[in-house]
Order: C-alpha cells, then sequence, then structure tokens
C-alpha cells in the first residue's frame, strides 16, 4: 500500500495539549481507513442492501435507524433512511461493495479521498462533542455501533459511536484540517493527547 | 425549537430548511386556469394556530418531512416523512415530543 497523505499533515503536532497537568480528558487520532464508501438503497430495497453489506463485509446492520456496527478493522452504519457508511481498514470495499449491490438495488459511492476519519476518545469525549454538535450524545440516546448526521457550522459530519467513550467523525477532508484545528481549540480545558 | 425527525430523533431548528406550506395543491401542469395558479403560488391562509408545513432536514439525513407546527407557540404536534418510507425508521431516539 502507498503512504498516505493526510490534510492534517501541517498541524499534527503529536503529544499532549492544552490543560493536561490533571491528566488527559481525550486523545485524538486520525483512524486512515483504506476505504470510507456510501451505500444508498432505493425505496423498497433497504433490506437487499442490508443483506448485501452483511455479504461483502461480514458486518451484520442491526434493525432501526441510525444502527451500526464496529469491530477494530470495520465498522458500519446508516446516516439516512435507506444510506449507509461502510468503512474498512483495507482499500478496495467499494469494488468489493458494486459487485455486491446490484444497480436495481441500489448505488455505491467511493468517499475513501474525500473524507477524513478523526477520533476522539475519553472520559471527556461526549462533552466535547456537546460543545460543537446540537446531539445528544449520551450512551442511551447514542448507542455503541450507532451513528448520526448532523452539521456543524453548516458543515456535515457523520458520528459513528464506536466505544462508551470512543466516537469517529467522518469530515469533508478539504475542511478536515480547519474542523481539526477548532475540535483541539475545544480539547483544551480538558487536556488532549494526539496520538 | 426542536424538531423531532423520524429518522434522527430531535434537533434544532439550524438543521433544518423551511420548505413552505404543505397545504398548497398544484394545479395540473397543463392547467392555464390563471386564478388556480395565482392561488398555489401566492395566497396563504397565515393561521395563528396550527399549520401544516414542509421541512429538510437538510443538515442531517436530508429527508423531507411533513411537520404540523403551531405558529402560536411553536409546538410540534406532528412529524412524519414527506413521502411515505420503507426505510428503517426510529423507534429509539425519539424524546418527549416538547
Ligand atoms: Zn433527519
Amino acid at each position: 500500500m502507498v503512504e498516505m497523505l493526510s490534510p492534517l499533515q501541517p498541524v499534527w503536532r503529536p503529544g499532549s495539549h492544552g490543560n493536561f497537568a490533571d491528566g488527559v480528558g481525550v486523545v485524538l487520532s486520525e483512524t486512515q481507513p483504506g476505504s470510507i464508501v456510501q451505500a444508498a438503497a432505493w425505496p423498497g430495497s433497504e433490506r437487499a442492501v442490508i443483506a448485501a453489506i452483511k455479504t461483502a463485509t461480514g458486518l451484520s446492520l442491526p434493525d432501526g435507524a441510525g444502527g451500526g456496527v464496529a469491530t477494530e478493522a470495520k465498522a458500519a452504519f446508516g446516516f439516512a433512511p435507506g444510506r449507509f457508511l461502510i468503512v474498512a481498514d483495507d482499500e478496495g470495499l467499494a469494488d468489493t461493495l458494486v459487485q455486491a449491490i446490484p444497480i436495481s438495488d441500489g448505488t455505491v459511492t467511493d468517499l475513501s479521498h474525500g473524507r477524513t476519519a478523526i477520533r476522539i476518545a475519553g472520559v471527556k469525549a461526549e462533552w466535547v462533542l456537546q460543545k460543537f454538535f446540537a446531539v445528544d450524545f449520551s450512551l442511551p440516546a447514542l448507542p455503541v455501533g450507532s451513528g448520526i448526521s448532523t452539521n456543524h457550522h453548516d458543515i456535515f459530519a457523520q458520528i459513528q459511536r464506536t466505544g462508551p467513550d470512543r466516537f469517529d467523525l467522518y469530515v469533508f477532508r478539504s475542511f478536515a484540517r480547519s474542523f481539526w484545528k477548532m475540535l483541539c481549540h475545544g480539547c483544551d480545558e480538558v487536556g488532549y493527547e494526539v496520538r | 425549537m426542536l424538531i423531532p425527525c423520524p429518522y434522527c430523533g430531535p434537533r434544532d431548528v439550524s438543521e433544518f430548511t423551511y420548505q413552505g406550506d404543505a397545504g398548497r395543491v398544484r394545479p395540473d401542469p397543463a392547467s392555464t386556469d390563471q386564478a388556480a395558479w395565482n392561488a398555489y403560488v401566492y395566497d396563504r391562509t397565515n393561521p395563528a394556530g396550527d399549520h401544516h408545513e414542509y421541512w429538510q432536514h437538510s443538515g442531517g439525513c436530508r429527508s423531507h418531512l411533513k411537520v404540523t407546527r403551531n405558529t402560536l407557540s411553536h409546538r410540534i404536534l406532528d412529524v412524519a416523512f414527506a413521502r411515505p418510507s420503507t426505510a428503517h425508521a426510529s423507534s429509539r431516539r425519539q424524546g418527549p415530543r416538547p
């Protein structure tokens, strides 16, 4: 695999920052998945697309709006009616899904070069995200695995909770550096580590 | 004001785009009845009370919604997909109606 370039590179400062004297509240990282793919079902074909995602990735999407699942190497969640984001460490997922989802059931869009994946993890992750997005991030409202689409200053963000204290954010690559800088400012007060 | 999106759950009004009165009936596109077109384009009842209106969750799932809102209290009385959806509907993220 060729070395991946990051839009965050010019502002990437590994180490502890902000008010970390009493401990680090969150750890920020860029997960750099090899594949970020959107699948959209035509009305009535939602279940067929969910079944195809399972065949192609082994990920079984649970019933319900925003339902999702995350393993260490792959993740998927619904972010709108009949629309799903599927992410994998390996490259080539879009091709696999194109094979699995016939055009009569839905469409597949490769967003691997269009999104940047940012992970925020730690006891203060909910607290920090709550400052940016007008969404309930509590565990009962957003269980592990499930995802949402929302926005920040009119810029879209898709967010999946991949652990009790861990969230993966997918933002437009062209806005990723600006979003990252803002996120770092938001993390200052709780102390953060870039890793 | 919160609008409980049938897919996303309750979200701030800033995530939504207003798309107008949902009670209008468009004349047949082939119609040349000017009075009917004038009424469709311009006439609004502007009620002080319950109002059916379209909103798009443009900053979220992008669904088009049909909302019943009280124009005096901003209370949201009902929300549904503008076009009935066969997709997964949310049952778990609907908070209490405001
Ligand atoms: Zn929505």
